[in-house]
């Protein structure tokens, strides 16, 4: 073992000595780099980190714990007992699986959407695309809240005139369910969409011609090009919107408690864990206005807010795949 | 000849026809929700909607809220003013702290499938309910604060800020520099979908381009300039849209908390749809103008 270490060793010196020190120098750099890119890798992951591994500590904390001054980081009694009660007030598993479902749903719907839109606007040539790409950076630019006087008065006064109303043909109060949302998302409408829409085009612009010209020549249709050439090669971009529209939708509160207020998600109940753990406390001593303390609402603040993340930092993991291996499946490139 | 033309230009048309269906889901939804919403509050800006009991009634008054807005509103004018003044500053600070990370995170070393799912985490914490409770956690700030107390040194930025003053070099420039290096969190936190577009920008450029650039005698700083650039130039301007966009349009900034408490608080819709308008108009033609000064360095394939 070590023979062949020495031996090795050798030759690098030999070999340096031959490349006039070019090897040594090229491996001191090397090295150098990787030292550098190590610190400020670490760094910047530490500053991102570091609330969430404070949230970590905070979590696994007794009430007690958070009164003491010499507690800071690592629990003197360590509990799940906040897990298990910010899961009991969320009603977690059904909160999760309601969304799950609709956030994979909303995010593969939009998704499809905005890639059949982007493409369009990508690869054909057609009257008013000028016009109508203005109309998508508007909807980019136009975000919720501030048509939001106008969507508020639209819900307020759903009877009167709402939308959905006018193409239903019957005075429908529709903010309850999941239904008009769906169709909003369809109508690449979402949350978000015109930038999926962006991006989507932007990549689908870079593609050479030649491959698509490729395509038709051996007798794709369009259909049939879009589907077999073009959709492998945007494999990335696809997977990158694809998580935030499954991020974004999980933890929007926004269009959720416009359009899902009935459902329960873990979003919105997350944003109301501090009542919701007055009310817990109310009943559970049978004492009603008592005030919980700031401090340990905020612990379980932590612990829900940590309970959302985790699912998708796993999804994460998952899709991360897709940015990686993109490359082996694309076609020509350059 | 003639008939090849007329043969062309059907064509052209089968994919003018195939093109508009391609974005026809866009088109219904802009109709169906977009618009409606959209036009009324642009008429509401122009009107003072009176709010009955089940019914709204808005009266066309001109350009009165547009004045009202500009004229007499005594915040109005130093919050937008201020909100595009540090628009500037944040978004360049976001642009080039992603590309930077993106080009690092790019590279082959161990640990970076870790290193990359920690990235994505600012995506997950600068979006929807998380982002508000984040910003009024006590608990959190009293930590930092007592960690702060217990941590004597001095900080770097602020040293480096008093040997600089002191010096005299001009220091307006530099306040602004050091305004950013100190809030690295928020960058941080907000260019985390930026690294991503990159990344998937990056990864789809061959290795065999730089290959070929090292064989000819291309240094990695030239090969950075002539290849990387140019191959993701188009996203640069989707990065710099969505960044300027994200910024501006967060529920969180002074001004969206001005439309807010002038809609719900005062209930004047004309006033605040007035006032959202002001603000969208600006915001989109600093997009318009910078996206074309961009676009004109956007490298596409054909």
């Amino acid at each position: 073992m070590t023979k062949v270490k020495v031996k090795k060793y050798q030759n690098f010196w030999e070999r340096n000595r031959k490349s006039h020190g070019y090897l040594l120098k090229k491996t001191l750099l090397g090295y150098g780099v990787s030292i550098c890119r190590f610190i400020l890798l670490f760094g910047m992951c530490f500053l991102i980190l570091q609330p969430i591994l404070n949230k970590i500590s905070v979590s696994f904390m007794t009430e007690q714990d958070l009164y003491n001054p010499i507690v800071i980081s690592i629990p003197e009694h360590f509990t799940t007992e906040n897990y298990k009660l910010a899961a009991d007030i969320m009603q977690y598993s059904k909160g999760l699986r309601n969304s799950l479902i609709i956030s994979l749903t909303i995010a593969v719907l939009q998704i499809t959407m905005c890639t059949l839109v982007g493409y369009g606007f990508a690869r054909f040539e057609f009257p008013f695309k000028k016009l109508l790409f203005a109309l998508v950076i508007l909807v980019i630019l136009v975000p919720p809240q501030t048509i939001s006087s106008s969507l508020h008065l639209h819900f307020r006064f759903f009877d009167i005139f709402g939308l959905i109303e006018l193409i239903r043909g019957e005075p429908l109060n529709l903010t309850g369910s999941v239904l008009p949302y769906y169709m909003m998302s369809a109508g690449c409408m979402g949350l978000k969409n015109g930038l999926y829409i962006y991006m989507i085009r932007q990549f689908f612009r870079n593609i050479p011609k030649e491959l698509e010209e490729a395509a038709y020549v051996d007798g794709c249709g369009t259909l049939k090009t879009f589907v077999r050439i073009m959709l492998p090669d945007a494999k990335p971009i696809l997977t990158s919107c694809f998580l935030f529209s499954f991020v974004w939708q999980w933890t929007d509160g926004f269009y959720s408690r416009m359009f899902l207020g009935n459902t329960r998600l873990v979003s919105t109940s997350l944003s109301t864990i501090v009542d919701s753990l007055g009310v817990w406390i109310a009943k559970g001593t049978g004492m009603m206005n008592q005030t919980v303390s700031i401090a340990y609402s905020n612990c379980i603040l932590s612990t829900g807010t940590l309970m959302i993340i985790l699912p998708l930092i796993i999804l994460y993991l998952f899709a991360q795949k897709g940015f990686v291996e993109s490359l082996s499946s694309s076609g020509i490139k350059m | 000849m003639k008939k090849q033309k007329n043969k062309l230009a059907g064509l052209q048309k089968r994919k003018a026809i195939s093109g508009y269906l391609f974005i026809s889901p866009f088109l219904l939804g802009f109709l169906v929700f977009m618009a409606k919403p959209f036009f009324q509050s642009l008429w509401m800006s122009f009107c003072d909607v009176e709010l009955g009991a089940g019914i709204i009634n808005p009266v066309f008054k001109g350009l009165k809220n547009f004045k009202h807005a500009l004229t007499i509103d005594p915040e109005f004018n130093r919050l937008l003013v201020e909100q595009i003044s540090k628009m500037c500053v944040y978004s360049l600070a976001i642009m080039v702290f992603s590309f930077f990370v993106a080009l690092i995170l790019n590279q082959k070393f161990k640990g970076r499938a870790l290193v990359r799912s920690i990235f994505f985490l600012p995506v997950i914490l600068s979006s929807g309910v998380i982002l508000g409770l984040e910003t009024n956690n006590q608990l959190m700030a009293n930590l930092a604060s007592s960690i702060e107390e217990t941590t004597t040194g001095v900080s770097v930025t602020v040293a480096l800020e008093n040997i600089l003053r002191t010096a005299g070099v001009g220091t307006r420039a530099f306040e602004k520099v050091f305004e950013v290096i100190d809030n690295i969190y928020d960058i941080a936190i907000a260019s985390g979908i930026q690294i991503i577009i990159y990344l998937s920008g990056l990864q789809t450029i061959s290795d065999s381009m730089y290959e070929a650039a090292a064989i000819e005698g291309c240094t990695k700083w030239e090969s950075l300039w002539k290849i990387t650039f140019p191959m993701i130039s188009s996203l640069f301007l989707v990065n710099w849209i969505y960044t300027i966009i994200d910024f501006c349009m967060r529920s969180d900034n002074e001004v969206m908390k001005k439309f807010t408490t002038v809609m719900i608080g005062e209930m004047n819709y004309g006033l605040a749809s007035a006032m959202a308008w002001l603000y969208f108009l600006i915001v989109m033609a600093f997009v318009g103008i910078t996206s074309l000064f961009i676009s004109k360095g956007v490298y596409y394939y054909d």
